[in-house]
């Protein structure tokens, strides 16, 4: 089946010739005419087409938007506040960065729509470190849309008033996780906060009612708020509503983001259509569909079970290519749609070096407050990069694993299964690979091997 | 530490941001670091001071974040990405072409003073691998041909002064 054509609407300007990032050009194409209408209805109504939309949160867990402005404590008398989580940094993921340095409006115009409907007077672009060009241009579109009134005293004539200002991060990945991020907001290290009892809706930024959203998902709630709530669910697929963003890296021959109607493109449909799959003598062998903490599916493999389309029961066999790329269908077969960060390997990769990679990067990013996720990433970095580097031992697998199994649930935040969760999938999928990697390393690598660690 | 007029007004405009003071603490370490280009001796007291915080809250911060050091680098500073899907374009061999451009290794300056070479996590933008950030501006697709090509620059650049 061919793959169906892309659906721009986030992106829909994105690398447009002619297209600037400056107000008048937003203006130009009808941009804030949506805000002009959101400011003249009951914020309660925007609320409503939110909740209606069904929209999930794209920066990775997809937790319903709606649901989570739901919580927000509004009896507490306290400020509520915004904060854009513009932290990108999950690896493979890079969607975030095209908006805010190509069409920033629209995020701008989306948050203040979001806080109108929330009633939030302060909101905080929280941008990662790594973008300072990201974080003048936001300033940039800021001070513009102040200056005309959509951001800031009286917007647009009325007696609402909101203001947003940047802020930098500084390099943690950690900050991505939304307790850590307010943490850091605060002036801190971003340690993550235990829930309960701090849920951001209740007891987020200054102990206020906080929302933290991603910046797709605000860019969402513009075409909601645009199109209506009910409208929107005309887009994409039951509970898997809108349009998602896939950012594909690694070994394809068209590597780059691609916008669909959300669960109408397979993965196969993906990779090797629209990226033009592998590269030249090359096969697929592996690939982590949603980020790097998104459990790892190897080629080959076969799901089986039971779904449910409409009101029935279907049976269902899969391969990879077959999965419908959403966040439902990659959650029945193990793994997860999480931020949309697709990366591929091919048959020159050798598995233990590429958990060899990812297990650094994690041991490098846990922001070590709790014991398992701070001694259990730094063992597996260590373990994998002496199988590499150093003496290689049939039997590093099982110890792998017990090390892996020992952190999930254990910590404060998500980040102890997002660090354990790939070593435990590389050995639940290639764990003949890893048994005998000892052999494997004496012998010569596949021409082109990348080196990983 | 003598910091420039424009560094001490935008330090005095940012502390507006946020109801509390502390807020403020990476915002002045960044605008510190841009001004000195590292983080100097007396920067952790002088922040803590205007901030009204202990000089430990500071410094907790400087250590907690890697942008942040507290020593001097090299004029440029070039930052390889080196997770998955860079790794898995040749990142690692581009970090190498830069060592051996400037004589130097991942983390230190070189002898010449003119950069600082090292490997960050995900920069996100990992359709374009491998990526670097040199300074402030991004370059995609940086094989060992773009690499010594960039380097070239540099050079080119430092002969000028």
């Amino acid at each position: 089946m061919a793959a169906p054509t892309q659906r721009r609407i986030i992106f829909q300007h994105i690398d447009e010739p002619g297209y600037s990032n400056d107000l008048a050009c937003y203006v130009r194409h009808g941009g804030y005419d949506v805000l002009k209408k959101a400011v003249t209805r009951p914020p309660a109504e925007l609320i409503d087409e939110v909740k209606k939309s069904g929209l999930r949160g794209r920066g990775g867990a997809g937790f319903p938007c709606g649901v989570k402005w739901g919580l927000v404590d509004r009896k507490s008398g306290k400020p509520i506040y915004l904060i854009v989580n513009a932290d990108e940094s999950e690896p493979g993921t890079f969607k975030d960065r095209y908006i805010m340095h190509q069409d920033p409006h629209q995020l701008i115009e989306g948050t203040m729509i979001s806080c109108f409907a929330n009633n939030v007077k302060q909101a905080y672009i929280y941008i990662r470190g790594e973008m300072p060009h990201g974080a003048r241009i936001l300033e940039k579109a800021i001070a513009e849309a102040r200056a005309a009134g959509f951001v800031g005293k009286n917007i647009l004539g009325t007696t609402y008033s909101c203001d947003i200002f940047v802020h930098r991060g500084a390099g943690a990945y950690i900050c991505g996780e939304e307790t850590g991020l307010i943490e850091s907001l605060e002036g801190k290290r971003a340690n993550p906060r235990i829930k309960p009892p701090y849920f951001p809706a209740v007891l987020g930024l200054y102990q206020c009612p906080t929302i933290v959203n991603n910046v797709e998902t605000l860019c969402h709630v513009k075409h909601i708020v645009e199109f209506g709530g009910d409208a929107f669910t005309k887009i994409g697929t039951p509970n898997n509503t809108g349009t998602r963003i896939f950012c594909v890296s690694g070994h394809v021959q068209r590597p780059g983001y691609y916008e669909f109607e959300a669960g109408k493109i397979t993965m196969g449909q993906l990779l090797h259509e629209v990226c033009g799959g592998p590269l030249p003598g090359r096969t697929f062998k592996a690939v982590i569909p949603g980020g790097s903490s998104a459990k790892i599916l190897r080629f080959g493999e076969r799901f089986k079970g039971k779904r449910k389309v409409g009101a029935e029961m279907v049976d269902y066999d899969w391969g990879v290519e077959d999965v419908p790329m959403d966040f439902d269908s990659l959650g029945m077969i193990g793994t997860m749609g999480g931020s949309g960060g697709v990366i591929v390997m091919d048959d020159t990769v050798n598995m233990v070096e590429a958990l060899a990679n990812i297990n650094a990067f994690y041991s490098h990013e846990s922001c070590g407050q709790c014991t398992p996720c701070r001694e259990g990433s730094l063992w597996m970095k260590k373990i994998t990069t002496r199988m590499v580097h150093g003496q290689a031992r049939s039997e590093d697998a099982a110890l792998l694993k017990s090390v892996a199994d020992q952190i999930p649930g254990r910590t404060i935040c998500a980040f102890g299964e997002a660090c354990s969760w790939p070593t435990q999938s590389f050995i639940a999928k290639f764990g003949d690979e890893f048994k005998h990697y000892p052999e494997t390393k004496k012998t010569a690598k596949p021409a082109g091997a990348p080196e990983l660690v | 530490m003598n910091l420039k007029p424009t560094t001490l007004t935008q330090i005095d405009e940012v502390i507006t941001h946020y109801p509390t003071k502390r807020s403020a603490t990476l915002p002045l370490l960044h605008l510190i670091q841009e001004d000195v280009g590292y983080i100097p001796e007396g920067a952790i007291e002088w922040i803590a001071t205007k901030l009204e915080l202990e000089p430990i809250n500071v410094y907790e911060v400087v250590t907690f974040y890697p942008m942040f050091r507290q020593k001097p680098i090299g004029r440029r500073h070039i930052k390889v990405c080196r997770t998955l899907s860079c790794a898995l374009l040749g990142g690692y061999k581009t970090c190498e072409q830069f060592e051996k451009e400037f004589n130097t290794h991942r983390g230190e300056v070189s002898p010449d003073g003119e950069v600082t070479v090292d490997f960050v996590e995900c920069l996100a933008s990992c359709g374009t691998a491998p990526v670097v950030l040199i300074d402030d501006d991004l370059h995609e697709k940086v094989d060992c041909a773009k690499a010594k090509q960039l380097s070239a620059q540099i050079k080119a650049e430092a002969k000028k002064r």
